[in-house]
């Protein structure tokens, strides 16, 4: 049986201090309560739009993409 | 381009051909696990790619993520977790790395590898799901009464299932993007609903069309509570909607089967990511989204999407309205200078009670043609 873990896992990163004292700064007052909770709020935004323009379009062969047509046009959608 | 698919990749776990003819064989020589039609709906979903990038039921680890983090392992956004739950009876002697078939009816729809079976805690996951242990949410009561076991891993679907009645308006997620392209949307908002439509919903969903180039309507279809709309009856009213009011050539109505969990600001994610992967870049979040009774804040389903910077479809929260007697239609707060003599709030409620005493709800709260079309249904409701 798989095991249970009840919590998230972190790892640590570094960055710079001088950066690090930048975001804090940055921060204060708004919905960010540390600066580890904005850099992950960060790099997840940005990884994403690496991810995105990494991947092919769409993932049907022209073959399936006639089928798909076929059918929308019996079932009125086209 | 549509959005893209959840995860980067949409799934498709549909076997067809000599390998599906292979595994219907093997299928027979299977230990056998019956499921119910929510857990078929679950696994359509996941062989058709709604799930993406769910390949299968939740393995341990992943569970744990989403229960905790909202996340898969690999970090993904997940709000839901799409388990299966098994009895040591029915697990038998089934051991992790088996192959199983998942039965329907006693007939076998999918083939199942075991990589994981595990214990849960159906309190912790009420209150991490749900945000409550109240027995009284339809969602915590179904958790209370599922089995003591989960079983996680792939799946590969060998029999077409489908929620009976409605298969005109059951597309996939492959025929949505392709429809959509075929139809030249980039930007596609989707709707979702598990009601007939007022025109508070008409209201919402033109506002968010007007900025994009098409509107799926997708209510879903599958297990809702008592009191909740009977599928049928949507269906008709939307039909009736689109006939009179909408523009043919800028909406697609589509049903989804896949059942409510009341789940609240989860659930809304969990119902962005769905619509994500049928193709659309932008999704109505509703005020109350997915709730029932007191247990959500009206705008916590709101709030929750500031977690997921890195979700890849777009929320747009949208005002209530309601119909101002003095500008002569729908319209909301920051747009209508008027008091509240001249506003006429429309309460789903207060329309539910009418239908129910056979009464047409007025037309500033309901166009008569749905109205009507209500009305002719003997029961609307589910019992």
């Amino acid at each position: 049986m798989g095991s249970r873990s009840r919590k998230s896992k972190y790892t640590t990163v570094s960055i710079p201090v001088t950066l690090y004292n930048r975001i804090k700064k940055l921060i204060e007052g708004t919905g960010f309560a540390n600066v580890s909770q904005f850099v992950i709020y960060v790099l997840r935004e940005v990884v994403v739009e690496y991810e995105r323009a990494k991947e092919a379009e769409e993932p049907f062969s022209e073959e399936e993409r006639e089928r798909i047509i076929e059918k929308l046009r019996r079932l009125g959608y086209i | 381009m549509v959005s893209r698919p959840h995860g980067g990749r949409l799934v498709n776990r549909v076997v067809s051909g000599r390998r599906r003819e292979a595994l219907l064989a093997e299928a027979r020589e299977l230990h056998k696990i019956e499921v119910s039609m929510d857990i078929a709906s679950d696994i359509r979903n996941i062989a058709y790619g709604a799930y993406s990038p769910l390949t299968g039921f939740l393995t341990s680890d992943d569970y744990e993520h989403v229960l905790h983090d909202m996340r898969l392992s690999d970090d993904t956004p997940w709000t839901i977790p799409i388990v299966l739950d098994v009895s040591r009876e029915e697990l038998g002697d089934v051991r992790e790395g088996d192959d199983v078939a998942l039965t329907l009816g006693g007939e076998a729809i999918a083939i199942m590898r075991v990589e994981d079976i595990y214990g849960w805690d159906k309190e912790e996951h009420a209150r991490s799901v749900y945000k409550t242990k109240d027995p009284a949410h339809p969602g915590v009561r179904k958790t209370y009464g599922m089995k003591e076991l989960l079983i996680g891993g792939p799946l590969d679907l060998i029999k077409e299932v489908s929620y009976a009645g409605f298969e005109k308006y059951s597309l996939n997620p492959a025929e949505t993007r392709v429809l959509f392209k075929e139809k030249g949307w980039k930007t596609i908002v989707a709707f979702q609903t598990r009601n007939v439509p007022h025109l508070g919903h008409e209201y919402v969903q033109k506002a968010a069309l007007t900025f994009v180039d098409g509107l799926l309507i997708h209510p879903l279809v599958g297990w809702k509570k008592r009191g909740d709309y009977r599928d049928e009856v949507i269906v008709a009213a939307y039909e009736a909607l689109i006939k009179h009011y909408y523009p043919r050539d800028s909406v697609v109505f589509s049903v989804l089967w896949m059942q409510m969990r009341y789940a609240g600001p989860r659930e809304a994610v969990h119902h962005a990511i769905v619509r994500k992967n049928f193709g659309c870049t932008h999704f109505i979040v509703g005020r109350d989204h997915a709730g029932v009774g007191n247990y959500y804040g009206p705008y916590e389903a709101w709030d929750i999407f500031s977690e997921f910077p890195d979700l890849g479809i777009t929320p747009l929260f949208i005002r209530e309205s309601f119909y101002c007697r003095k500008c002569g239609g729908m319209v909301n707060a920051k747009i209508c200078p008027h008091g509240d003599e001249y506003r006429v709030r429309i309460s789903g409620t207060k329309i539910r009670q009418m239908i129910m005493a056979g009464k047409k709800p007025p037309e500033t709260m309901m166009r008569p043609e749905v109205a009507e079309v209500v009305l002719r249904f003997k029961n609307p409701f589910v019992e």
